[in-house]
């Protein structure tokens, strides 16, 4: 153990922990602020935002202090470091930096998209002097709304700490942002022709610490101090990025990352940072009926239900077996109550994963100008397009030793050996086609819950409207066993109804649904998911372990 | 001083001075190959011995700094060579590589042979167009006889000079920027640690010198460490932290004198001297208001400070930075130095790398309030409003990675101080030196 001294209080740090002055300071809940410094990114200490006084504690207890002030974010610490970092030499420095920062900065604060969680206001607000000395005109630097599909560049905003231009050279590897232009007159900006259009480009949004880099998808849609925002998980692919879902009033704004070393780090794709669109789509299913003949019946939710058990019930009295297909993009507890429910209706019942769909093959970063992947990996979009295929693989498995794989059970259907099947959906990107659809055409009760219309949907009986993942609470597993908790930001459109009260309901328990009761339900039923009952799953999420072989990741 | 004899500019008046069979006429590479057979550090200590001192501008101890290599490194480990020569005035590397090129590749070859390196890049500034053409035929003269490349004149070492042209920045003489900028990137200076000795071009242990510096080595190398030491300023015996100023120095002079000239003298030779015996006085009859002491980031010696000592340590006592590149710029009397702090100042915000936010914003700053207080526009207040951006930053302050900084509030610090009464009466008269018209094209 090393014990370093922040303004004069000691913090404890482990042997082997590598950490500079931001980071020790951070241990001891003293904020060092910083702009150029990221915990991913190389360390450039051109900002001079965090200069602090460092020294060192002697054994006989006497402290050495250095005569210049130094960078925090360069500045490694080890046994007996001394940090100032609120002495009026680096109150003064501070002071200095931000006047320099925005002496050619437009202070357009009202009609900024960053206003509100800009570190430029929030460390002028600390830090800074509050009024300007500056009585000459400004540098006026045209913005540049070519820099990248999504992105927008407000140049004049910039105060050049690099980071974009960092990431995209040491995490995505295509390095196309630069620095042009020398001294105050130094601009970001692209080669002509080269957009930051990589896989990775949103990432340099959230980077910027000031309004200079703005997504084009949320710019001016809404203030951020209205936004609120919920921890939930990306279900683009089964890398499970830890991900805050920002809404106001029920409508979804953005997604950002959030830090989880267990997860993806500190980033996300742009796949999944604009996945959320469907939610918000027309094409909802809104309307929960009963179909038969082509002829469609709405229903009261309570009537449906009903009709649903009824009808399954039915079934399980013939010759022939009922089945559910168990989508990937289900919950573990939506897996588990729907099993539960169709095995305590038949108890042969046969459940299926649904498919899981697969693109091409997992994207590493970075990757060189060639596509060619440079060590270290930092960053993988995985080509398993799903986000809990472990967690519904792990339920199915509890109560079928040889679980049907879902190409036989699509081909049982359609010889006629089912009476009943209960089909989940959920993929944005349709999980079923016509051919395969057809397998439920002479299927006498078909209940479907989906959000999105698919083309089953024509041989449907049962028609349960469903949630997306931002309206739902529940546990998704990732490719690694990484438990993560999604949880519900917004209210789903009118007739549409969370999976998780569906199933709850239809499994006839009382009350409200309850996830956490469900988790512990689970984990004692389940000795693959008896971690879900960390309260670590709250936060970091948890590991379960070495997750189960994923069938169709052999193609 | 009259017994002095050039070393360094021995031979630069000789016909033909820069081909390698009038360098060997004189004596050039003689003892090459009996240097070459001793040890590298051997090499290294006769250096050390010498109390060779940087001529790049900072004067740390050339010896000292080739002991911070790594010791037993497998290498390769790299020479670079400094000659970028971009401070305002100043022009000897360009004399010794014009004119006696193969003094210079000498040095190399033995400061290559000291630090056990095998390749040197000599970064040239772009716009010496003639240096270039000079040392890229010297290199081929040498490589044909058999002076560089592999097995030199048969000792078995080998050293080969990569002659590398520069893109026009300033910030390349920093020794980091330059090390970027051999290795292609944009000359952002490096933060230290680590020093280019443990991890310098190419990521590999990196000594860069002066072009002024490797001649010296070769001047120390055949004339001895007891010459070397005969000639300057011995440690100040009341500062054990002083090395002592020894060796002669190429100093240049420019700006308002008779006759501009580079010389070479012993260090420690006054400024007045300077003025008055080898640049023929101060143009048309005039006196000198303000000297600079050594390219203008070293800041200003005012008329009274004429007399000060012109070694490492000399300028330092009456507040400049530092020798610098012992360039001497003199101004006279009718200049106005609100004019001259302004020019210094546009060619530091011009010239800043804008990678650290207190040089880049500073620097650009300060150009704008001189900008406004030529236009009439001055405030009082604005003084002290200099002297505060002047005095946040630099790395001695420790605001920022490398030394531009320092070197572009030094002028304006000495400015202030030292000629405060006649910024002072410009502000008060509403004076312009400028019309609207340059007003509106004036570029920084």
């Amino acid at each position: 153990m090393a014990t370093v001294t922040i303004n004069g209080k000691d913090v404890e740090i482990g042997s082997n922990e590598r950490l500079n002055c931001i980071q020790a300071a951070s241990k001891a809940g003293v904020e060092i602020p910083a702009y150029c410094w990221h915990p991913a990114l190389s360390v450039v200490a051109s900002c001079r935002m965090c200069l602090v006084e460092v020294g060192d504690k002697k054994p006989d207890g006497t402290v050495a202090m250095q005569p210049k002030l130094v960078p925090g974010c360069q500045t490694p610490v080890k046994d007996g470091t001394v940090i100032i970092a609120d002495s009026q030499k680096v109150k003064d420095a501070r002071k200095a930096t931000l006047e320099y920062l925005l002496l050619n900065h437009p202070l357009d604060c009202p009609t900024c998209d960053q206003a509100g969680e800009c570190y430029l206001q929030d460390y002028s607000f600390d830090y800074g002097r509050g009024y300007s000395r500056l009585n000459e005109p400004k540098n006026i630097k045209p913005d540049k709304d070519y820099i990248g599909d999504q992105i927008t560049l407000f140049t004049d905003r910039c105060i050049m700490c690099t980071r974009c231009v960092r990431f995209t050279r040491e995490v995505s590897g295509s390095a196309e942002l630069q620095v042009v232009s020398r001294g105050s007159h130094e601009e970001i900006d692209i080669f002509p022709g080269h957009p930051v259009n990589n896989p990775l480009a949103g990432n340099v949004v959230d980077l910027c610490p000031v309004g200079a880099l703005c997504s084009k998808d949320f710019l001016y849609q809404q203030r951020v101090w209205w936004l609120k925002s919920t921890n939930s998980v990306c279900q683009g692919c089964s890398t499970g990025c830890s991900v805050t879902v920002d809404q106001n009033e029920d409508r979804v704004y953005r997604l950002k990352p959030r830090h989880n070393e267990l997860a993806q780090g500190h980033f996300m794709c742009d796949e999944g940072r604009f996945g959320w669109k469907y939610t918000h789509s027309e094409q909802r299913l809104t309307a929960p009926q009963t179909r038969s003949n082509g002829h469609a019946a709405p229903l009261s939710w309570e009537d449906l239900l009903v009709s649903v058990r009824s009808a399954l019930q039915k079934a399980a009295s013939g010759k022939q077996s009922l089945a559910a297909v168990l989508s990937p993009w289900m919950t573990v507890e939506e897996a588990w109550m729907l099993a539960v429910f169709m095995r305590s209706i038949s108890p042969q019942a046969v459940l299926a994963v649904g498919p899981v769909r697969v693109e091409g093959s997992d994207q590493h970063f970075p990757q060189d100008l060639r596509g060619n992947v440079v060590e270290p990996v930092k960053f993988t979009i995985r080509a398993e397009k799903c986000p809990n295929r472990a967690g519904v693989q792990a339920v199915v498995a509890h109560f079928m030793n040889d679980p049907m794989p879902y190409e036989e059970l699509l081909r049982l259907a359609s010889s006629g050996q089912f009476s009943a099947v209960y089909l989940t959906g959920g993929d944005p990107q349709g999980w079923i086609s016509e051919l395969q659809a057809e397998a439920f055409s002479d299927v006498e009760t078909v209940v479907l819950q989906d959000c999105l219309p698919s083309p089953v949907l024509q041989h449907a009986t049962h028609i349960l409207p469903s949630a997306t993942f931002v309206e739902r609470d529940g546990t998704v597993v990732n490719h690694r066993g990484l438990a993560q908790l999604i949880r519900r930001a917004v209210r789903g459109p009118d007739g549409s109804r969370p999976d998780s009260r569906i199933l709850w309901e239809l499994s006839g328990r009382s009350g409200l649904f309850q996830a956490e009761a469900l988790r512990a339900e689970i984990a004692a039923a389940v000795p693959a998911l008896a971690n879900l009952t960390d309260p670590a799953i709250r936060t970091t999420g948890v590991l379960l372990g070495a997750p189960q072989p994923a069938a169709a990741q052999t193609t | 001083m009259a017994t002095f004899e050039p070393a360094l500019f021995a031979r630069i008046n000789k016909p033909d001075s820069a081909a390698l069979k009038t360098y060997q006429a004189d004596g050039g590479y003689s003892r090459l190959k009996e240097f070459l057979s001793m040890a590298p550090g051997d090499v290294t200590n006769i250096v050390k011995d010498s109390g060779l001192r940087g001529r790049g501008g900072a004067g740390f101890p050339t010896g000292l700094k080739w002991t911070f290599l790594p010791k037993d490194h497998p290498g390769p480990i790299y020479l670079a060579i400094n000659a970028d020569e971009s401070e305002p005035g100043t022009f000897n590397n360009r004399y010794l590589m014009e004119l006696d090129p193969h003094q210079l590749i000498e040095g190399i070859i033995l400061a290559c042979h000291a630090i056990r390196s095998q390749k040197a890049y000599l970064y040239l500034r772009y716009e010496y167009g003639t240096s270039y053409r000079v040392l890229d035929n010297a290199i081929r003269e040498c490589r044909a006889a058999g002076i560089l490349g592999t097995n030199i004149l048969g000792t078995g070492v080998n050293c080969d000079i990569v002659l590398h042209r520069g893109a026009g920045a300033y910030i390349c003489g920093e020794e980091t920027g330059l090390i970027e900028s051999l290795e292609g990137k944009r000359a952002w200076p490096r933060i230290k640690p680590p020093f280019p000795a443990i991890e310098g071009l190419f990521r590999k242990p990196t000594i860069v010198n002066n072009v002024e510096t490797l001649c010296c080595v070769t001047q120390i190398l055949y004339r001895g460490t007891e010459w070397f030491k005969s000639i300057g300023v011995p440690p100040d015996p009341n500062n054990p932290r002083d090395p002592g100023s020894f060796g002669p120095k190429l100093y240049c002079v420019s700006g308002h004198v008779n006759r501009p000239c580079c010389v070479e003298l012993p260090l420690g030779v006054t400024a007045r001297e300077l003025i008055e015996e080898h640049a023929g006085g101060v143009w048309k009859g005039r006196r000198a208001k303000a000297v600079v002491p050594g390219g203008i980031s070293m800041g200003f010696l005012s008329s009274s400070e004429l007399d000060t000592k012109l070694d490492f340590a000399g300028p330092g006592r009456v507040g400049c930075l530092g020798l610098g590149t012992a360039a001497v710029v003199v101004v006279d009397d009718q200049t106005s130095m609100v004019d001259v702090l302004y020019n210094c100042c546009r060619f530091m915000s011009h010239e800043s790398c804008g990678q650290c936010t207190p040089c880049r914003e500073g620097t650009a700053w300060m150009t704008k309030i001189l900008e406004r207080i030529r236009t009439g526009q001055g405030r009082s207040e604005d003084l002290d409003l200099l002297l505060e951006v002047a005095g946040s930053m630099g790395i001695i302050p420790g605001t920022t990675i490398c030394g531009l900084s320092d070197g572009a509030a030094w002028p304006v610090k000495n400015a202030i101080n030292k000629f405060r009464g006649e910024f002072e009466d410009y502000i008060r008269s509403r004076r312009a030196s400028v019309t609207s018209a340059q007003k509106l094209m004036a570029v920084h």
